[in-house]
C-alpha cells in the first residue's frame, strides 16, 4: 500500500509533463487568429441594407430564413477574396445558395468586381458602414456563414473557401443543415 | 544664406496630415471610461494590441462604437458585453469566469492546496520516525535508574 502511493507520487510530474505535452503540441498546429464566432446558435442580426445593384430595394434578416445557405463577407480591397471569388462562382454554379455581404466597400467598385469576375451570389447586400459587418462580428474578410433554414448561423470560417475548406470543413456541415 | 534658408524651412511647420479622431465627451467620467475601455478592450485583427493602439480598421470601427455607447451613459459591463456577444470573450482581456477559463482562478488554488497535502504527508512521516523506537520494561526500569542517579 505504502510503495503503491509512493509510486503514483513518483509518477505525477510524469503525467503533469505528458498533459503539457499534449497542450503545446496543439498549440503547434492551432492557428490563433482564426476565432470562434460568438454567434454560433443564434439567428442571423436584425438590419436594414440596400441592395447593393439598386439603392432603391432593401433586405432585412428575412433574406436568411427559408433554405440552407452561406453568407459571403467580402469586398474588393480584399486580395483574399479574389483568391476565393472564382470558387465561389463554382459553388453557386452547383446550385449552392450565396447571399453576398459587400463589406465597407465603394458600391461601383463591388459593382465592377462582379460584372467583371461574375456574380455567385442570390442576393448582394451593401453595408457601406461595416455596421451588419460589427453585429456579426466580422473581424476580416473574407468569412464565410453557414445559416440554416431557420436563418440561425451555425459556423463561421475565416479566410478563403477553396476546394479543400469546402470538401473537408463546409460540405459535411452544410449537409448536415436543415 | 543657404544657412537661413535652413532654418528657415525647418521652422516652417505643416498641419499634420495623420488625422488624429477626436472624440468628445459630455463629462470627466465618461471620458475616463472610454480611455479606459479602449485599453481593455483587445482588437480581434490585430492580436495582442488594444483597440486604443491599433489602427487597423477594425479598431477604428469598434473604437467608434465603443465612443457612441459612451455617449449613450451605457456603463463599462454593457459595453464590454456588448464587444463579447458579437466578437467573444476574445475581445476583452479582463475575461469573465466560465467553464473554460475556470482554470485561470482555480488553477493556482491547486497547486497551493496540492503543496500544503504534501507537506502534511511530510510531517507525519516525520513523526512517525520519531516516536518509532519504544522502550521495553527492561529499558524503562533502566532509564528510571539513570534518572535515580542509581548508580549500575
Amino acid at each position: 500500500m505504502q510503495q503503491k502511493s509512493k509510486l503514483w507520487v513518483l509518477l505525477l510530474p510524469l503525467m503533469v509533463f505528458l498533459v503539457a505535452v499534449v497542450f503545446l503540441f496543439k498549440g503547434l498546429y492551432s492557428d490563433p487568429s482564426k476565432l470562434e464566432s460568438a454567434l454560433i446558435g443564434q439567428p442571423v442580426p436584425t438590419f436594414t441594407l440596400q441592395d447593393l445593384y439598386q439603392q432603391d430595394i432593401q433586405h432585412d434578416a428575412s433574406i436568411f430564413k427559408g433554405k440552407p445557405m452561406l453568407l459571403n463577407v467580402w469586398a474588393t480591397w480584399c486580395p483574399t477574396c479574389y483568391a476565393e471569388h472564382t470558387y465561389l462562382n463554382k459553388l453557386a454554379a452547383e446550385g449552392i445558395y450565396i447571399v453576398g455581404l459587400n463589406y465597407k466597400d465603394d458600391r461601383e467598385k463591388a459593382i465592377g468586381w462582379l460584372t467583371q469576375l461574375g456574380d455567385p451570389y442570390q442576393v448582394s447586400l451593401y453595408d457601406k458602414d461595416g455596421m451588419l459587418g460589427l453585429d456579426l462580428g466580422v473581424y476580416g474578410a473574407p468569412e464565410t456563414y453557414l445559416i440554416d433554414s431557420q436563418g440561425v448561423i451555425q459556423y463561421r470560417h475565416v479566410g478563403d473557401v477553396n476546394d479543400q475548406v469546402w470538401q473537408q470543413t463546409l460540405l459535411p456541415m452544410f449537409k448536415e443543415l436543415k | 544664406m543657404r544657412i537661413v534658408m535652413l532654418i528657415i524651412t525647418s521652422l516652417l511647420c505643416f498641419a499634420s496630415q495623420a488625422a488624429i479622431q477626436v472624440y468628445e465627451f459630455d463629462s470627466k467620467e465618461q471620458e475616463v471610461l472610454f480611455q479606459q475601455l479602449t485599453k481593455e478592450l483587445r482588437c480581434p485583427k490585430c492580436q495582442n494590441q488594444n483597440i486604443a493602439d491599433s489602427n487597423a480598421p477594425l479598431a477604428q470601427d469598434l473604437r467608434q462604437k465603443a465612443y457612441e455607447l459612451v455617449k449613450q451613459g451605457k456603463d463599462r459591463d454593457q459595453v464590454v458585453d456588448y464587444m463579447a456577444a458579437r466578437f467573444g470573450n476574445f475581445v476583452t482581456y479582463d475575461p469573465p469566469m466560465t467553464p473554460a477559463t475556470i482554470f485561470l482562478w482555480l488553477g493556482p488554488l491547486f497547486f497551493v492546496f496540492g503543496g500544503l497535502v504534501v507537506l502534511w504527508h511530510k510531517t507525519r512521516v516525520v513523526k512517525k520516525v520519531d516516536s518509532a523506537p519504544e522502550m521495553d520494561t527492561a529499558e524503562q526500569a533502566k532509564l528510571a535508574r539513570i534518572l535515580n542517579g542509581d548508580k549500575d
